[in-house]
C-alpha cells in the first residue's frame, strides 16, 4: 500500500515520527503517553510545543515497532477526545531536527582550535566557554547530531543533553493521489 | 442569567440532559451536592458500595439506552468506581460517574481522602475531566454526556472539586457542542455499502455475526429485516444477545467459546461473514489463524480502531450499525435476487448440524438437579420475557444458551471485562429503569457473594429483583478449566460450605428459597415469581455439570468440546 520501507504487513520493527496534534489542555499530554505505554511501547524520543494557534499543540514522538501495531496505536490516538491529527511522518517527505548541547574537553590548546574548525563545519555554536572545555549547541537532523558527537567524542565528552526531535513535512505536501494511505486517514479523520 | 452554586448547576445541568436516577454513595466531598439533591426531585438510589453504583447505573443504562448517572465521594469513593468503569467502557455502555474531589488548592496534597482519580481513570474511560472552575462545570457537564452517549458509548468521569461544587456562577446550560477533535463517524460511505450489498446478495453461504453495537445502534428492527429479506442466519455474540429474536428460524445461537454447534460450524464454513456492531474478541475467534478460513469480511463499525484490529475485513464500513444496515438494505431493494438454491442448501446444513448437536439438558442419573434445566424452568416460568442478568461464570453461559432472549435490552451481562459481582447491582438499576418488568439475577454461589451487600438496596428500594443462584459450592469455570486441562487439581475453586442463602436473604428482610431436589425446581420458581419482592432462589445443583461446547482456549472453533452424551438409564430401574 506504501512505496516506503514502512510496510503494513512487515513484522520488522521500524522507525516511525508521528505528529500529533492536540488541544491544549492539561492532561492531555499524559493520554497520549498513557496509551503508548499502556501497550508496553517504549518512546524514543518526545518533544512537545504550543503552535500558532494557542489552543493546539504538536507532539512530536518517535516510536519503534512493527508497522501493523504502530497503524493501531495511530488509530487509537485519533480515538482519544482531545487529539485532532495524526501524521505518520515516516510516510511522508519530511524534515527533522533536534537541539545537542554538549559539554566537549579542551584543555589543550590544540584541541581548542581543532573543537573551533569542527564547529564551523557543523555550524556548531559556543554557548559557554571555560579553560577546561567548550559547551557547543549544535542543531540537526539524526545524521548530522550522529556525526558530529562521533567526532566530538575523540576530545571527551563531559556533559550532554539533547532535545527529542521535532519534524514538518515539506511544504507544501503534493495532493495525495484517490486511494492511497494518506488519503484515507484524512477521510477517516 | 441566575446565579447558583456549583451543586445546584450540577443539578439543572442532569435536568436539562434528561437524567431521572442517580445512583451513588454519599461523603464528605459530596454533601453539598447531595444537600441540593434532597429538594431537587431526582431519585437517589443509594447502594451499599460505589463498584455497584456504577454496576447499578449499567444496568439502568443497557435497559434503558439512556445514559447511567452515579455520584461518589472522593478517595475511596472514586477508586472503588474503577472496576465499574472499565466493564461499562469495554461493553461500550454509557455511564457517567462524578466523583467529589477535595478542594483545588488541596490537590496533590496528600489530603484526606484524595486520589489523583482523573489519573486513575485514564485507562478505563472513554475520557475525563477534572473540572477547575465553577464557570465551566455546566459546558464540561454536557460535553461528558455528549462523549459518552455518541460515537462508540462509554465510560466518563467528571472530577468535581469542593470548592468548585460550593463556587457560584451564573448558570446557563450549552445549547451546542463545539468539539474541534472529537467528530464520531455515523455516515456509511456509499461506495463500501454498495460494495456489502451486492456481496451479501451474491454469496451462497452468508452468516450474519451480530455484536453489542447492534443493540447500542438500535438496530435490531433493521438486523431482522436484512436477515429475512436474504435469508441469511444470524449468530450473535454474548453482547449481541437479544440483538436477533432468539427462537427465529434464522438464529444460530451465540458462537465462539461455548457458542452452538451450528453456530461455529457455520461461521467456519461460511463464504460470506457480515460482522456488525461485533469486535473479534478472543472468545469469539478461538485460533485466529483459522476463524472462518472460507470468508470473505464486511466489518461494520462505528469505531475506527475496531477495524483491522484482530482481522483485516476485506470490506470495512465505519459508521453507526443502524445507519450502515439501513443504507445495505436501501442499495438491495425491496426483493434482491439471490441464489435461492444455494442458500436452501446452506440452511440443510445448519439444520443437519443443529440435529448432530444441539443444546440439550444432560441426564446424567445421578438426580441431582441440572443448572441447564433450571434456567429453562426460569425461560418457561417467565414465558420467556423477563429481562436476564447475570453474574460471570458457568452461569451465565447457560443463561445466554438456554434464556432465548426475543428484545434488545433483554440480555444484561458483563462482556468484556467479566466482572464477578455484576450481576445482582446490574439488576437492581434494570429494575429502578422497568419498575414493571420481571428482572432475574441469574448468578452463581460465588459471583452473587462480590455484591451481597446490595440486597440491603434492593431491600430498601422495594425493588422485586429475582436472584437465581445455580449454587454448586464451586467457581465453576475455573474448576471446568481444571477438571479439563488441570488434570482434576480443584485448586483454590472449592466453596464449601455455601452459606445458607435462605438465612442470609431473610437477614436483609427477603424472601429466601431452596431447591434441593430436580422436584422442587419449578415450584421455587413459581413461589419466587408470584411473591411480589425481591427473592432469592437457591438451587443446589449438579457441581459436576460443565458447560458443553466447549473451545479449548488457542483451537479453532470447530473444534469443540461436545456433551457427553447420557449414560443409559440403570438396569432393572
Amino acid at each position: 500500500m506504501d512505496n516506503t520501507n514502512h510496510d503494513p504487513q512487515s513484522d520488522q520493527p521500524t522507525r516511525h515520527t508521528l505528529s500529533i496534534q492536540v488541544d491544549n489542555r492539561p492532561g492531555v499530554l499524559a493520554r497520549v503517553i498513557t496509551l503508548i505505554s499502556g501497550r508496553g511501547f517504549n518512546i524514543d524520543s518526545l518533544s512537545v510545543a504550543q503552535t500558532m494557534d494557542p489552543e493546539i499543540s504538536i507532539i512530536t514522538l518517535i516510536i519503534t515497532g512493527n508497522p501493523k501495531i504502530i497503524q493501531q496505536i495511530i488509530k487509537q490516538l485519533r480515538k482519544l477526545v482531545n487529539v485532532i491529527k495524526v501524521t505518520d511522518l515516516s510516510f511522508t517527505d519530511y524534515v527533522e531536527r533536534q537541539l545537542v548541547m554538549v559539554r566537549v574537553r579542551a584543555e589543550l590548546p590544540s584541541n581548542r582550535s581543532e573543537i573551533m574548525r569542527l564547529c564551523g563545519i557543523f555550524r556548531a555554536k559556543v554557548v559557554d566557554v571555560s579553560l577546561r572545555n567548550f559547551a557547543l549547541e549544535l542543531t540537526g537532523g539524526p545524521g548530522k547530531i550522529k556525526a558530529a558527537l562521533g567526532l566530538f567524542q575523540a576530545f571527551g565528552i563531559d556533559e550532554l543533553v539533547s532535545t527529542g526531535p521535532t519534524a514538518m513535512t515539506k511544504s507544501p505536501s503534493p495532493k495525495p493521489a484517490n486511494g492511497s494511505p494518506k488519503g484515507k486517514a484524512r477521510k477517516e479523520k | 442569567m441566575e446565579r447558583m452554586n456549583g451543586a445546584r448547576i450540577l443539578i439543572e445541568c442532569w435536568r436539562k440532559e434528561g437524567v431521572e436516577v442517580i445512583f451513588g454513595y454519599p461523603g464528605a466531598a459530596t454533601v453539598d451536592i447531595h444537600h441540593a439533591l434532597a429538594e431537587s426531585g431526582l431519585r437517589f438510589v443509594l447502594t451499599r458500595h460505589e463498584q455497584a453504583a456504577v454496576h447499578a447505573a449499567e444496568g439502568y443504562a443497557r435497559s434503558t439506552g439512556r445514559p447511567g448517572v452515579v455520584l461518589v465521594t472522593s478517595g475511596p469513593g472514586a477508586t472503588n468506581t474503577i472496576t465499574g468503569l472499565a466493564g461499562a467502557n469495554m461493553d461500550s455502555v454509557p455511564v457517567l460517574v462524578f466523583s467529589g474531589q477535595v478542594a483545588r488548592m488541596l490537590i496533590g496534597n496528600d489530603a484526606f481522602q484524595e486520589v489523583d482519580i482523573v489519573g486513575i481513570s485514564r485507562p478505563v474511560t472513554k475520557h475525563n475531566y477534572l473540572v477547575m472552575s465553577t464557570e465551566e462545570l455546566a459546558s464540561t457537564v454536557k460535553e461528558a454526556f455528549y462523549v459518552a452517549t455518541s460515537g462508540r458509548p462509554g465510560a466518563v468521569l467528571v472530577d468535581l472539586p469542593k470548592d468548585v461544587i460550593g463556587g457560584m456562577a451564573a448558570f446557563e446550560y450549552p445549547k451546542t457542542i463545539n468539539m474541534r477533535a472529537y467528530q464520531p463517524h455515523l455516515i456509511p460511505h456509499p461506495r463500501q455499502v454498495a460494495k456489502a450489498a451486492e456481496l451479501l446478495r451474491a454469496a451462497e453461504r452468508p452468516v450474519v455475526y451480530a455484536g453489542g453495537g447492534v443493540i447500542s445502534s438500535g438496530a435490531s428492527d433493521v438486523l431482522l429485516k436484512l436477515a429475512e429479506v436474504l435469508d441469511i442466519p444470524v449468530t450473535t455474540t454474548l453482547m449481541g444477545l437479544g440483538g436477533f429474536p432468539g427462537t427465529h428460524r434464522l438464529f444460530l445461537g451465540m458462537l465462539g467459546m461455548h457458542g452452538t454447534y451450528r453456530a461455529n460450524m457455520a461461521v467456519q464454513d461460511a463464504d460470506l461473514i457480515l460482522a456488525v456492531g461485533a469486535r473479534f474478541d478472543d472468545r469469539v475467534t478461538g485460533a485466529l489463524g483459522s476463524f472462518a478460513p472460507k470468508a470473505t469480511f464486511i466489518h461494520i463499525d462505528v469505531d475506527t480502531t475496531s477495524i483491522h484490529k484482530i482481522l483485516d475485513a476485506d470490506v470495512p464500513l465505519v459508521a453507526d450499525a443502524r445507519q450502515a444496515l439501513l443504507a445495505i438494505l436501501d442499495v438491495l431493494g425491496a426483493v434482491p435476487g439471490y441464489p435461492k438454491e444455494a442458500r436452501s442448501l446452506w440452511h440443510g446444513m445448519i439444520a443437519a448440524w443443529e440435529k448432530e448437536h444441539p443444546l440439550r439438558v444432560p441426564n446424567p442419573g445421578n438426580g441431582l438437579i441440572q443448572p441447564q434445566a433450571v434456567v429453562e424452568a426460569l425461560y418457561k416460568g417467565t414465558s420467556g420475557k423477563a429481562v436476564i442478568v447475570t453474574e460471570v461464570g458457568q452461569h451465565q453461559m447457560w443463561a445466554a444458551q438456554f434464556y432465548p432472549c426475543q428484545r434488545p435490552r433483554q440480555f444484561i451481562s458483563s462482556g468484556g471485562l467479566g466482572v464477578m459481582g455484576f450481576g445482582l447491582p446490574a439488576a437492581l438499576g434494570a429494575q429502578v429503569a422497568r419498575p414493571e418488568a420481571t428482572v432475574i439475577d441469574i448468578a452463581g454461589d460465588g459471583s452473587i457473594l462480590m455484591n451481597i451487600q446490595e440486597l440491603a438496596t434492593v431491600a430498601q428500594e422495594r425493588l422485586p429483583v429475582k436472584v437465581a443462584i445455580l449454587n454448586n459450592r464451586a467457581l465453576g469455570m475455573v474448576r471446568q478449566w481444571q477438571e479439563l486441562f488441570y488434570g482434576g487439581n480443584y485448586a483454590q475453586t472449592i466453596l464449601d460450605p455455601s452459606p445458607d442463602f435462605v438465612k442470609l436473604a431473610d437477614a436483609f428482610g427477603i424472601r429466601g428459597l431452596v431447591a434441593e431436589k430436580p422436584s422442587e425446581v419449578d415450584a421455587v420458581i413459581a413461589e419466587a415469581l408470584a411473591h411480589p419482592g425481591p427473592a432469592i432462589m437457591d438451587f443446589r445443583v449438579d457441581p459436576s455439570a460443565l458447560v458443553y461446547p466447549m473451545v479449548p482456549a488457542g483451537k479453532a472453533i470447530d473444534e469443540m468440546l461436545l456433551q457427553p452424551a447420557d449414560p443409559p438409564p440403570a438396569p432393572g430401574k
